[in-house]
């Protein structure tokens, strides 16, 4: 399974996946009377893990895989991460800590993180609702054989104040290259954190962004329901989806040579590079995209696209070359993934 | 529009700083901004240093620290209040009782709203009810004892047992 390039979802694509990448929903848990991770001791965080597996061994009704994390490498573990299936804290923690994956890598369950559980489901394109529709199953198929830490006025306990009452973190990662050239994005950034929304970097909180992706969350999971949260994130992302759209009509319209030509000199350095690093590589593959969305370019798919945003990063790139590798051959190894894809 | 670094305060002044060479601009409360004058105030919104310092108050002028509060423990998982102020995570889900008071506020202040309305979890959504209806058994079953009503104390007590049957305790 993670053996695998890629995760088997990001073969397909989703709904309105021009703008779209990804959905995914978080929900944090804790087991009842174990103390959380950063007060827990050995033994009870070993407890946690056990709770987790006794319960796939009994009845595994979402095909869950239970990996031990400190028996991966380091690079493994990086990968996961470029992957977004765990977060950088825990793949940084050494003991103790194990993430549960479906087959097709929609579902994670991270282990031992800030909280005991972090339940996470990614689905492709804006399917906000599936994703919870189905993370919802997945938390009440774990409430059954797992006491959970819930109190009747907070809602579910979490270890930061931030996530109490539902737990609830949903996010969707767009793509938004013409917003970016029409230097819009700043605008849009400031508006939507008047509505209890944040943007962040690609992987959470303090990262950077790259290739023109950003991912969009909810800041508050106290006092809303669910469904409210979700509706509320949609009908944003609707309204980005919008935008972008307008600006790369407006961009085609107004600015068809500049745009073809940005468009079609990424695609000729990506084809013929031998060389490149990731923040150049993501920006092109950013532009590819959007020619690709367009109608511009016709002979890739989009989903080729997204597949290179995962597997040109530095951990994924090494674990498939088998070994570790200087910053330089790096750069070489990478162009010569992409060229090979995009022939 | 709250002060960005109290949130208590209405904010009257704009401070604009520039901060990797990237314009940020942050709105504070006269009291802030006076505090901020001529200090590198290395403001750092991170959701973290926000929290912690909603957790703190300690740079705010209207608010003593308040130190007999820091001194609070957690009984079960031992935090102190102090130690929570500093990493904004809690301990355990006893923490949220032995810090309620501190906690309510802070909740208020970063959800507006302090009461979880959505989902709740089948089983244990009927065992926090249950565990309630322990305690306020146990309250009644220790008034009884106390008024030497010890048939009506053997009564509760047998009703406690049956509810905590129920659950699984
Ligand atoms: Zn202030
Ligand atoms: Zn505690």
């Amino acid at each position: 399974m993670i053996d695998e390039l890629i995760s088997q979802w990001m073969k397909k694509t989703g709904p309105d996946s021009d703008v779209v990448i990804s959905s995914r929903i978080r929900l944090a848990r804790n087991l009842e009377n174990i103390k959380f991770t950063n007060q827990a001791s050995e033994d009870e965080l070993k407890e946690v893990i056990n709770n987790v597996n006794n319960l796939l061994l009994n009845d595994n009704k979402f095909g869950l895989n239970l990996l031990e994390l400190s028996n991966l490498s380091q690079n493994k573990k990086n990968m996961l991460v470029e992957r977004h299936l765990i977060s950088p804290d825990l793949s940084e923690r050494n003991i103790n800590n194990a993430v549960a994956l479906s087959s097709e890598e929609t579902i994670s369950l991270m282990i031992n993180e800030e909280d005991h559980l972090r339940l996470q489901v990614l689905l492709p394109g804006l399917q906000l609702q599936e994703a919870w529709d189905l993370a919802d199953k997945i938390d009440d198929y774990l409430e059954q054989g797992i006491n959970i830490a819930f109190d009747e006025k907070y809602g579910y306990l979490t270890a930061c104040p931030t996530n109490v009452g539902t737990g609830l973190r949903s996010s969707i990662m767009v793509h938004l290259p013409a917003l970016t050239m029409v230097n819009r994005v700043k605008n849009f950034i400031a508006a939507i954190s008047q509505l209890g929304l944040a943007v962040r970097g690609l992987y959470g909180e303090g990262t950077e962004t790259v290739g023109n992706l950003y991912q969009i969350s909810n800041q508050v999971t106290l006092g809303r329901s669910e469904d409210e949260i979700i509706e509320n994130l949609i009908e944003v992302t609707h309204q980005i989806i919008t935008q972008e759209r307008n600006a790369r009509e407006i961009l085609l319209k107004e600015k068809e040579m500049f745009l073809k030509d940005q468009i079609y000199r990424a695609y000729g350095t990506l084809k013929y590079a031998y060389k490149i690093s990731v923040e150049e590589a993501m920006k092109l593959i950013s532009n590819v995209r959007l020619g690709i969305d367009l109608g511009i370019i016709e002979d890739v798919e989009s989903t080729i696209l997204n597949q290179l945003m995962v597997i040109i990063r530095p951990a994924t790139l090494q674990v498939l070359k088998g070994e570790e590798m200087t910053i330089e051959d790096r750069h070489i190894y990478r162009a010569q993934l992409i060229r090979e894809r995009l022939q | 529009m709250l002060c960005q670094n109290c949130q208590e305060h209405d904010a009257k002044v704009h401070v604009s700083k520039i901060i990797n060479g990237e314009k940020e601009d942050i709105y504070l409360c006269e009291e802030c901004a006076h505090i901020s004058e001529g200090l590198d105030f290395g403001l750092d919104f991170s959701f973290n240093n926000l929290l912690t310092g909603l957790l703190n108050n300690q740079f705010h002028p209207h608010h003593k620290i308040n130190l007999s509060n820091h001194k609070i423990k957690c009984e079960f998982c031992g935090l102190s209040y102090d130690i929570f102020s500093k990493s904004g995570r809690l301990g355990c889900n006893e923490c949220y009782n032995s810090f309620t008071d501190k906690i309510d506020k802070v909740l208020r202040r970063i959800h507006g709203n302090n009461r979880h309305t959505g989902k709740v979890p089948k089983r244990a959504g009927e065992r926090v009810m249950v565990k309630r209806r322990v305690k306020e058994l146990r309250k009644l079953m220790d008034e009884a004892v106390a008024t030497e009503e010890f048939e009506r104390a053997a009564e509760l007590r047998d009703e406690i047992k049956e509810l905590k049957d129920e659950i699984g305790e």
